[in-house]
């Protein structure tokens, strides 16, 4: 191959030149080109592989970098951008009750004490529309209850016990022309205009409301305590769900509640989002709740549950509900939010403070909740504002915006722009960046107490069907569940694949070995996507039908290799000595397979006499164990199954490579080969063992497939081996083609994929360091 | 005796058998396996025999229920008898275990199960009939039963009756009427996915042409009319297709055929959606090796059917070797010049060292995170740019910017470049330093000495890491879920559409294929026959590349043995 010449190549053709004129004229003009050619040839190639190699492996490290960049903005904080100065004409209204954003940001509304809406623009405070609520002539607004910031539902109460509802909505067109977004708002009333009477007289000292669809609580309290619930419900006719009805709706039909308990003092009342319960809060801080649908099919004659929702004289300055109607949140003067919920107790319910938030150490004034994301704003007299998120317990930004207490704020329903008025009637408004506010440290690896739950868990939940979902983002359920499956296959492969290792490096026949290696590399080849579809389709339905046979197995197995062992030793001599050494483990193949058929044949009467003939029942009727059919053992046997090639491989290179006067040394004194095997070359060979082990289970770690089709993919937290469980990598890979492009979850997964990426990155680094130190110190040898 | 067993002890003879234990253990797994996929796989394709038999169950009400029941017999096991008991069927619970066997019964459109489980105690009057007949439907899966009657337009033709073996009468007449048949479904076929395809396929072009002539103000009355020009001639040629589809459609639906199903139900199937037909009882072990031989052949050259339960898996095969070529197009360059480079080009010492590790390990970085990567990085983020700059006009429907078979490859790419590296280098570290000296002793360049001489001896090493490479990629299915993947593709990656190759498109895939029949599909009793056969076919392509890599290697290593003394 090397002698090949070649006569085009310039060297040759030179040397030809030499032989015809005897001479070499090495600076002849051809010649020089030529080698100027080559020259340029070689540094350029020089140039192109170093640049060709460096990119690959430039490229390869780009996986590591673009993980981290995907991950990175998880932990970032929120900021603010200061927006513009608003000046809005509201006229001279006087005191605002309500202010909100539109769903783009661009508009605003503001309600004042005098039934006015202003809707002005966002960019510049110009005027959009200015309404006046349709309300009675001597109708005197006293109190305001809104139901959600995002269907816009509310309801003024009057002087007079009267209450009306309306709800400000937006229309998003299209211009025809230029195809530019116009958003139109307008004012409705959902359940009529007309105004309920709540008490006949006595004026409104607060109220609370909550409607669904077709049906409207409304709940106020008067002076002297007395408490009245009204059950609005909207009969739909055809022409209002078409929505050609207009502003009336259907036949409204309303029902009073029997409502016998009093309550002075009232500040606050409240309706959660179930329309169950009424909260009512009073002076000190006590909470009283009562069951309302108790009302409507009987009398309420007391509080259920009572709570104090401050401690220590301590006032109260701002009771809200979060986003989905269930958390309560109590800001008070020394500058800390409490969230609490009704958590089921043994018997009933009981209201329970879940945890605290702290501002600044000055009152609390004012707290705003976002509608797409367990967060809320608070702000407190000072000027400090700060946005938390209940979740993930965090304080994902603390800003000290003025040096005054705002007249009111609002936060945009995407949780991206804030509105402030200040006490001089001038707004201004802030950009906000809050991308992942859901995540913290603890929301990914700690308990966390999340809504409706009776105490701390570990979810992993990641998305629901409505916006007022709390997602669940713990990643130690899928922890849990990658490591438990990599145990089980563990379990099964290391022994396996170690023993058959020492085997096939130390004792077996050289023609054995050669016949044995490339099966197992046969085995190492075998797509997981075979061994996955064998595990749930055949393996699963196989185990559960013979569980016993399975099991006994395990006993029946290496009480035959002893079996056998001492019955060969018993054979004749000659007939031993014409299988020569190395080959016992052919011996052992049809020994297994008789026994591995046995333990499956009298499986069946010994189920009948210990198990009431059927091991799989027994577990769950007899002992409660629980039994899926894609469970731990499934898997720990597929994957055991594609690990074993892998440990076996590096083991057995390791062991074999042991230097041969090591072994002799030792024979040579007299050691057996056992005990040349254990005293000398395991000792030598461990690292390498240990390595091969590290490697094996990172590949158990990170197998997706076998994972995804053995197990039933539930992400619980059971050590059970008889139930499944969800790794991190089938996560990555059920999920990800769902997930929404950069939101909190997709980051999250891409979180995982790095765990993964660094977790066998690092376990492999150990591994090939271990080895290599291995292979030094055998050459020296 | 007891000397011999001390000494047995001694030795440490029972670990040493415990070790062949092991070792017996992994082989007998490996083996079970391959064979278990071998026996399930391969005889899915075998016309077995199918049966009609009276079955009664034990019930409880007074009357015995007798049906007949006609299928395939597929497997049996043996239950404990509470096990029956438990679910309510009233068994001899004194007699230990009952054997119950899997009958496959097919007329899902008359039974509404296609499987049944029955308990062989049960069973009478088992017989074989050799007029009974297996068709293989397009629709509704297999059917059994024995023809009456063939109509023409409705009106009998040719009849039969079922209970005389020997009345071939209406059988010939429906094998001739078959024939015809399925080579006009053959022209529809053809007219409907190539010629009609095409059409489409312009038309769409068309309309991204107009879109983007918009887009860039080029929009001039001529260009518009042109396009238009184009539309109406393609509208017209497909106007003129349809009118020959009419008339196809017409004419294959000409025949029908009456059959008697189990219980005597009747049952007219037209023609136009039958496969296959046999009467398997009545096959000879030849005739069957045959039909056998077919059946193979269609699995490995047709398109799936229903739901891809059933017919081939031609598209999965040729999404398959077109991803893996594409992959080895990427791969190999990238993993020889960065080989070259760590071996022959970069200075020796702690980083290349360093580099040499973390090259190595990225073979055991997760499938899935490749996965990741390519679904976030290529796809999202270069996809997404390639579309602003270059396909605006389909925009908003992705073009590059969603999973397909360029960011397939290409992630498979990144996957496997490892491990051509690793096998590259060995070969380069294995060439003697002498043959490299002696060429620059010669006046060789460093390039001309790696060229004529390092390279080509070291290609058989490199040819070895691409077969491994090539065998890895095949066999991955977690990232391409991510990246390219579907179960089931509307065309091919390469057809005779220009631009011909079709780097956008995503494609089927074996191994996914695997994963979608076995796991999401509504049937997937019937299915799992077809997905053994896909799996052993799987098994059986990385086996032989794995195998031919280990051939080269070994020979590899042999040749440079004698040239290293």
């Amino acid at each position: 191959m090397v002698t090949e010449s070649n006569s085009n190549s310039p060297p040759l053709s030179a040397i030809a030149n030499v032989e015809d004129e005897s001479r070499l004229d090495l600076a002849s003009d051809k010649i020089r080109f030529r080698r100027k050619l080559r020259h340029l040839y070689d540094r350029s190639a020089n140039i192109l592989i170093a640049a060709g190699g460096i990119g690959v492996i430039v490229a390869i490290l780009l996986i590591f970098l673009y993980l981290f960049y995907e991950v990175i903005p998880l932990f970032g904080g929120a900021e603010f951008h200061e927006g513009s100065q608003l000046q809005v004409s509201t006229g001279d209204s006087g005191q605002a009750l309500h202010l909100a954003i539109e769903e783009q940001a661009e508009i605003a509304m503001r309600l004042d004490n005098a039934g006015n809406i202003v809707f002005f623009g966002m960019e510049d405070g110009a005027l959009v529309s200015q309404v006046a609520l349709d309300i009675p002539a001597d109708f005197t607004i006293s109190t305001f209850a809104l139901d959600t910031e995002s269907n816009g539902v509310f309801s003024l109460g009057s002087t007079d016990g009267r209450a009306i509802v309306a709800s400000y909505t937006y229309e998003t067109t299209f211009s025809p022309v230029d195809n530019q977004r116009i958003i139109t708002p307008a004012i409705e009333y959902p359940f009529g205009d007309d105004a309920f009477t709540l008490f006949e007289g006595a004026s409104l000292s607060a109220m609370a409301l909550r409607s669904s669809d077709d049906t409207l609580l409304l709940s106020g309290t008067n002076e002297e305590g007395a408490i009245s619930l009204l059950r609005i419900s909207q009969q739909q006719s055809l022409l209002s769900a078409f929505g050609l009805g207009g502003n009336s709706g259907g036949n409204i039909e309303v029902e009073t509640a029997q409502i016998d308990v009093v309550s002075l003092n009232t500040q606050q009342m409240f309706i959660d989002a179930d329309q169950r319960w009424l909260f009512v809060i009073g002076e000190n801080g006590l909470a009283r709740l009562m069951d309302v649908r108790a009302g409507f099919n009987g009398v309420v004659d007391n509080f259920e549950i009572e709570a104090f929702i401050t401690e220590n004289a301590v006032q109260h300055t701002a009771v809200r509900f979060l986003l989905g109607g269930i958390s309560l949140l109590v800001a008070d003067e020394s500058g800390t939010v409490a969230q609490w919920f009704l958590v089921r107790a043994e018997e009933g319910f009981s209201l329970e403070k879940i945890r605290e938030f702290s501002l600044a150490d000055r009152p609390i004034v004012a707290l705003s909740p976002e509608q797409r994301r367990k967060n809320f704003v608070a702000a407190d007299d000072a000027g400090n504002f700060a946005i938390f998120n209940t979740t993930s317990n965090r304080k994902v930004i603390e800003s000290r915006l003025s040096d005054s207490a705002p007249a009111n704020f609002a936060i945009s329903p995407r949780g991206d722009a804030l509105l402030v008025e200040w006490p001089d009637g001038n707004f201004q408004t802030w950009e906000v960046e809050n991308e992942h506010p859901e995540v913290s440290w603890g929301a990914l690896w700690n308990k966390v107490w999340y809504e409706s739950y009776a105490e701390p868990e570990y979810i992993w939940q990641s998305s629901a069907s409505t916006n007022e979902f709390e997602p669940k983002y713990s990643l130690v359920p899928l922890s849990f569940g990658t490591l438990k499956a990599a145990f089980y296959a563990m379990l099964l492969a290391a022994p396996l694949a170690i023993c058959g290792a020492i085997f096939t490096g130390y004792f077996m026949a050289p023609a054995m070995r050669r016949k044995v290696k490339p099966l197992v590399e046969l085995m190492e080849a075998l797509p997981t996507v075979v061994l996955g579809f064998l595990a749930g389709l055949w393996l699963a339905p196989f185990v559960e039908n013979n569980l016993l046979g399975i099991f006994s197995m395990l006993i029946i197995l290496p009480i035959s290799i002893l079996l056998a062992s001492l019955v060969w030793i018993q054979l004749p001599r000659n007939f031993r000595h014409s299988i020569p050494e190395g080959w016992e483990a052919a011996i052992l193949i049809p020994v297994i397979l008789i026994f591995g058929y046995f333990s499956f044949v009298i499986a069946g009467p010994l189920e009948n006499i210990f198990f009431d003939g059927d091991l799989r029942i027994y577990l769950t009727n007899d002992l409660g164990i629980s039994y899926d059919q894609r469970n731990a053992l499934v898997v720990g046997f597929a994957m055991g199954f594609a690990v074993i090639p892998t440990i076996f491989s590096i083991a057995e290179d390791a062991i074999f490579t042991v230097p041969k006067q090591l072994t002799y040394g030792s024979l040579a004194l007299g050691a057996t080969p056992w005990q040349s095997l254990y005293r000398v070359v395991l000792p030598t060979a461990s690292p390498g063992i240990f390595s091969a082990l590290m490697i094996g289970l990172g590949r158990a770690v990170g197998e997706t497939m076998i994972v995804l089709m053995a197990t039933g993919n539930t992400p619980i937290m059971d050590a059970n081996i008889f139930e499944g469980m969800r790794t991190l990598a089938a996560n990555i890979a059920v999920e990800i083609p769902e997930s929404e492009v950069d939101s909190t979850h997709y980051r999250i997964l891409f979180l995982a994929a790095l765990v993964l990426f660094m977790f066998t990155f690092v376990f492999n680094t150990l591994a090939e360091i271990i080895r290599q130190r291995l292979r030094t110190k055998y050459s020296t040898i | 005796m007891t000397i011999k067993l001390a000494k047995w002890i001694n030795k440490g003879t029972p670990w040493i058998w415990f070790n062949a234990g092991a070792v017996a253990i992994s082989i007998v797994m490996v083996i079970g396996l391959l064979l278990l996929l071998a026996v399930r796989g391969l005889s899915h394709f075998w016309p077995h025999d199918v049966m009609r038999a009276n079955y009664a169950p034990p019930t409880t009400s007074p009357e015995l229920q007798v049906t007949q029941v006609i299928g395939e017999f597929v497997e049996s096991e043996t239950i404990p008898a509470i096990q029956i008991a438990s679910s309510g069927i009233p068994v001899d619970e004194t007699q230990e275990s009952y054997r119950r066997d899997l009958l496959k019964l097919g007329n899902r459109d008359v039974t509404g199960a296609d499987f049944i489980w029955v308990l062989n105690d049960f069973v009478s009057d088992i017989e074989y009939p050799a007029n009974l007949i297996t068709l293989e439907r397009r629709e509704w899966g297999n059917f059994y039963g024995f023809i009456t009657e063939v109509r023409e337009n409705g009106n009998a033709v040719a009849s039969s009756n079922p209970e005389q073996p020997g009345d071939d009468t209406a059988w010939n007449a429906f094998n001739v009427r078959l024939q015809r048949a399925l080579s006009i479904y053959d022209q529809i076929f053809e007219i409907e996915n190539d010629e009609i395809g095409q059409i489409n396929y312009q038309m769409e072009r068309l309309r991204l042409r107009e879109r983007r002539l918009e887009i860039d103000g080029e929009n001039t009355p001529e260009a518009i009319a042109a396009i238009n020009a184009d539309r109406a001639e393609l509208d017209e040629q497909y106007e003129g297709f349809q009118l020959q589809l009419v008339e196809l459609y017409e004419s294959v639906n000409r025949d029908t055929a009456v059959f008697q199903a189990a219980n005597e139900a009747q049952l007219e199937i037209d023609l136009a959606d039958v496969v296959l037909a046999y009467r398997p009882n009545q096959m000879g072990f030849f005739a069957k090796i045959g039909a056998y031989g077919h059946k193979l052949g269609e699995f490995l050259t047709d398109e799936p059917r229903e739901a891809n339960t059933e017919g081939g898996i031609f598209p999965a095969i040729f999404g398959t070797v077109m991803m893996v070529m594409l992959m080895s197009v990427f791969v190999t360059p990238f993993g020889v010049v960065a080989a070259v480079y760590l071996r022959e080009y970069a200075k020796q010492g702690i980083i290349t060292r360093t580099i040499r590790i973390a090259v190595n390990n990225l073979a055991g970085v997760p499938s899935i995170v490749y996965g990741v990567f390519g679904l976030g990085f290529f796809i999202y983020i270069l996809g997404g740019e390639i579309d602003q700059l270059f396909y605006p006009e389909a925009l908003p429907a992705p073009t590059f910017g969603t999973p397909g078979l360029l960011w397939a490859s290409l992630t498979l790419a990144l996957l496997t470049v490892p491990v051509v590296i690793v096998a590259t280098e060995e070969g380069l570290a294995r060439i003697p330093r002498s043959v490299r000296e002696g060429s620059l002793a010669l006046g060789a360049t460093k390039f001309e000495t790696l060229w004529r001489v390092v390279l080509p001896m070291a290609s058989p090493a490199m040819m070895t890491g691409l077969i491994l490479a090539v065998a890895r990629a095949a066999g991955e299915v977690a990232p391409l879920m991510l990246v390219g993947v579907v179960k089931l593709a509307p065309s091919l990656p390469l057809d005779g559409n220009y631009p011909y190759l079709h780097l956008e498109q995503k494609f089927m895939h074996l191994g996914f294929h695997i994963y979608d029949v076995g796991f999401q599909s509504p049937n997937i009793e019937a299915a799992r026959p077809l997905v053994f056969a896909t799996a052993l076919l799987l098994v059986i392509v990385i086996a032989i590349l794995n195998l031919t890599a280990v051939a080269l290697r070994n020979h590899l290593r042999e040749k440079y043995k004698a040239l290293d003394v």
